[in-house]
């Protein structure tokens, strides 16, 4: 257990390092960040002095290894864009794409295993038919394309729920600022968060349905039906766990992907998250923010990878047995 | 003779198609006493499984009775509700699958499935409920019960596994136990022990059993009767040794053909020149004709029914008049 968890975090902390390399490259090779710093006018005295100042002199691995230690400390240095220290504009924004993600992904993986598991057994009612031919709307319409839809249908022509931003907001500490206690502020977030979830909703409805249909058909479950035991309990207690197992590890990824994805739904509703500055800062080139914004994406992805495996120990016996005997 | 367990009668089980149908069992009479071991045999796709789930009532769907009756002594079972039907699996007919490795729930305690479904059938409290559990661990021969009981499937061998799935169909303490092959998947050195701990616990319990098998071997050993089947119908029912010794159905002798005596233990059933047909390819008349060495003109125009002999039953027109 201690040296799984030990062999993972290794794995976690090469991964971050791979991508750090990538995010430090993005310097080197995408235009001259003196360039980017300084005016047209400036002489080239004061250009190699910069340079000389910012250590873009030094060997390429010091300057990786300088780009690493201030990237733990969570210094990405000054976004040419805006002029102030990316760290801080990214803290600024990150509780919006946070917010938005989260209640996304609660709406994905309930109302995705929710439903998955009503399809696989109710699986010749007609409400399985509807919602199974409706899902293939959610898995086949492109993410700006159901925003606009939305934005159309209860904003424009209802006027139910507004169009754009994040309604009012509450501080709650220096950084951290809330739309989830406002009543405009969920307003906001219903279409944003439809939106961004619906995709992965779909995909996890579907993904349940199959597994659950696959182990209903399996002899444990037939064994269990010839003892007697309770329909209820053979469809939530013996074949539900079973079902999970493999559906977490998707869950997970799919959670990443709903914040690094938040880009493109961010766009589209004006929601003020990290992903909306993303786009402005590619536009600009503003490399310091794009390089940030990677490593962020990557530690997401990271996290939830880890939290994957924890919880597959936590949940399948075999793996546990398995990694006892096998001493891994 | 005493009331039989179980009453099958003119069994017919039948899958549509998409244009016709497919009639999978035809006609399948036979009994169970109770306390009885029958054995059940016949080449792969003669029936004998969906024999088997056409009575405990897991037919899987589009399969259906079309017609016949089942009794469990004086209930009539092939029409129950579902629940009904339900309740009375694992507490009065209880089924025990060919694969021990998949038979059990991968990711729940044996103590949770045992328990379980102890409680389902008998009103017993968490307590007394382990307690019974251990103690069918014990009976059927797992060592350290006591302790072994909170673990998984994958802790156990395949055949500590097969045991666990005996005493999960035996924890309702049901009259008949439908076992389809029990041994099959298992390494041959633990087949013996199986079918003894079956036999032991099911004489314990005055459990009857049907078993089907491959296993001529196991026959002999282990049953009382044996019933034959051959493309959803039964050849010939009789007691082991008759059938053994003195077949009367040219099917069975064919089988027989190759076993020297009872007590030498003979590997599988010999095959019978050709083949069993298809379900859309049956002939007319008796199913065996295409095969049989001895048939007579009848034989290709009437289907013969179960025919009382004075050894036991067979469906073979070379026996009609042949009544005691
Ligand atoms: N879903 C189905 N649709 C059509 N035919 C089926 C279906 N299920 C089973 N059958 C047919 O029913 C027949 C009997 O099958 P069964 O499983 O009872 O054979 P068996 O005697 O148990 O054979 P084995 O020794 O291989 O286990 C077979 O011919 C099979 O093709
Ligand atoms: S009925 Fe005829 S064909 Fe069928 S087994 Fe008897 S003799 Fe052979
Ligand atoms: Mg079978």
């Amino acid at each position: 257990m201690i040296a799984m968890l030990i062999r993972r975090l290794i794995q976690a902390v090469l991964v971050m390092l791979v991508v750090a390399f990538i995010s430090f490259s993005l310097f080197q090779f995408v235009g001259d960040p003196i360039n980017n710093m300084v005016g047209q006018e400036a002489s080239q005295q004061d250009r190699a002095e910069l340079r000389e100042r910012l250590g873009l002199n030094d060997p390429i691995p010091i300057q990786f290894f300088r780009f690493v230690g201030n990237a733990v400390k969570g210094e990405f240095g000054i976004s040419y864009r805006m002029a102030r220290p990316v760290s801080e504009v990214i803290a600024e924004r990150l509780p919006a794409t946070l917010e938005l993600a989260l209640i996304s992904g609660v709406l994905a993986i309930s109302l995705g295993i929710g439903l998955g598991v009503y399809t696989a057994l109710r699986r010749d009612g007609w409400l399985s038919h509807f919602i199974m031919s409706s899902s293939l709307i959610g898995v086949s319409l492109p993410t700006f394309l159901i925003g606009i839809l939305l934005i159309y249908l209860f904003s424009v022509e209802l006027q139910w729920l507004p169009s754009f931003g994040r309604g009012e907001t509450v501080q709650i500490t220096e950084n951290w600022s809330t739309g989830l206690l406002t009543v405009s502020g969920w307003k906001s977030l219903i279409l944003p968060a439809i939106t961004l979830g619906l995709f992965q909703l779909t995909l996890l409805m579907r993904l349940v349905r199959a597994e659950m249909l696959e182990v209903l058909r399996t002899d444990y479950i037939k064994f269990a039906r010839a003892r007697g035991i309770k329909q209820r309990s053979i469809h939530f207690h013996h074949a539900l766990k079973n079902t999970l197992l493999p559906v977490i590890t998707i869950a997970g990824l799919q959670l990443g992907s709903i914040i690094a994805f938040a880009i493109i739904t961010e766009t589209v509703f004006q929601w003020p998250g990290v992903g909306l500055l993303f786009i402005n800062a590619i536009r600009f080139v503003d490399i310091p923010f794009m390089s940030a914004y990677l490593l962020l994406i990557a530690l997401v992805f990271v996290v939830i990878n880890l939290i994957v495996d924890l919880l597959y120990f936590a949940v399948d016996p075999r793996l546990r047995a398995t990694k006892r005997s096998a001493g891994r | 003779m005493t009331q039989a367990l179980l009453s099958v009668r003119d069994l017919v089980v039948e899958f549509p198609k998409r244009k016709t149908r497919l009639t999978a069992l035809d006609k399948v009479s036979f009994d169970i006493h109770p306390g009885e071991i029958l054995g059940m045999v016949g080449e792969s796709g003669a029936g004998k499984s969906l024999t088997g789930a056409a009575i405990i009532g897991l037919l899987e769907p589009p399969g259906h009775i079309a017609s016949g009756e089942i009794w469990l002594k004086d209930q009539r079972i092939d029409q129950l509700p579902y629940d009904q039907m339900r309740r009375l699996r694992g507490k009065r007919i209880a089924m025990i699958f060919q694969d021990p490795l998949t038979s059990l729930n991968p990711i729940l305690t044996i103590a949770n499935q045992l328990i379980e479904t102890i409680q389902t059938h008998l009103p017993l409290n968490d307590k007394e409920a382990r307690a019974r559990a251990i103690q069918l661990l014990d009976e059927v021969g797992i060592p350290a019960a006591s302790k072994r009981i909170d673990d998984y499937p994958h802790q156990f061998s395949g055949g500590m596994r097969q045991r666990v799935v005996i005493a999960l169909a035996l924890a309702g303490e049901p009259e008949l136990i439908i076992a389809d092959e029990p041994t099959t998947a298992l390494d041959v050195s633990v087949q013996a022990q199986i079918i003894d701990v079956l036999k032991r616990m099911c004489h314990v319990h005055k459990t009857a059993v049907m078993l089907v098998t491959h296993d001529m071997g196991v026959i002999a050993e282990a049953c009382d009767r044996v019933a034959v089947m051959y493309a959803g119908r039964i050849a010939e029912i009789g007691e082991v040794r008759q059938i053994v010794k003195q077949p009367q159905h040219p099917y069975t002798q064919g089988l027989m053909g190759s076993i020297p005596s009872i007590t030498e233990r003979v590997e599988r059933l010999t095959q019978i020149p050709g083949s069993m047909p298809r379900l859309d390819a049956i002939p007319t008349g008796c199913a065996f004709n295409p095969r049989c060495t001895q048939k007579i003109d009848r034989c290709t125009e009437d289907r013969p029914d179960l025919i009382a002999t004075d050894q036991g039953q067979v469906s073979c027109w070379l026996y009609e008049g042949d009544k005691p």
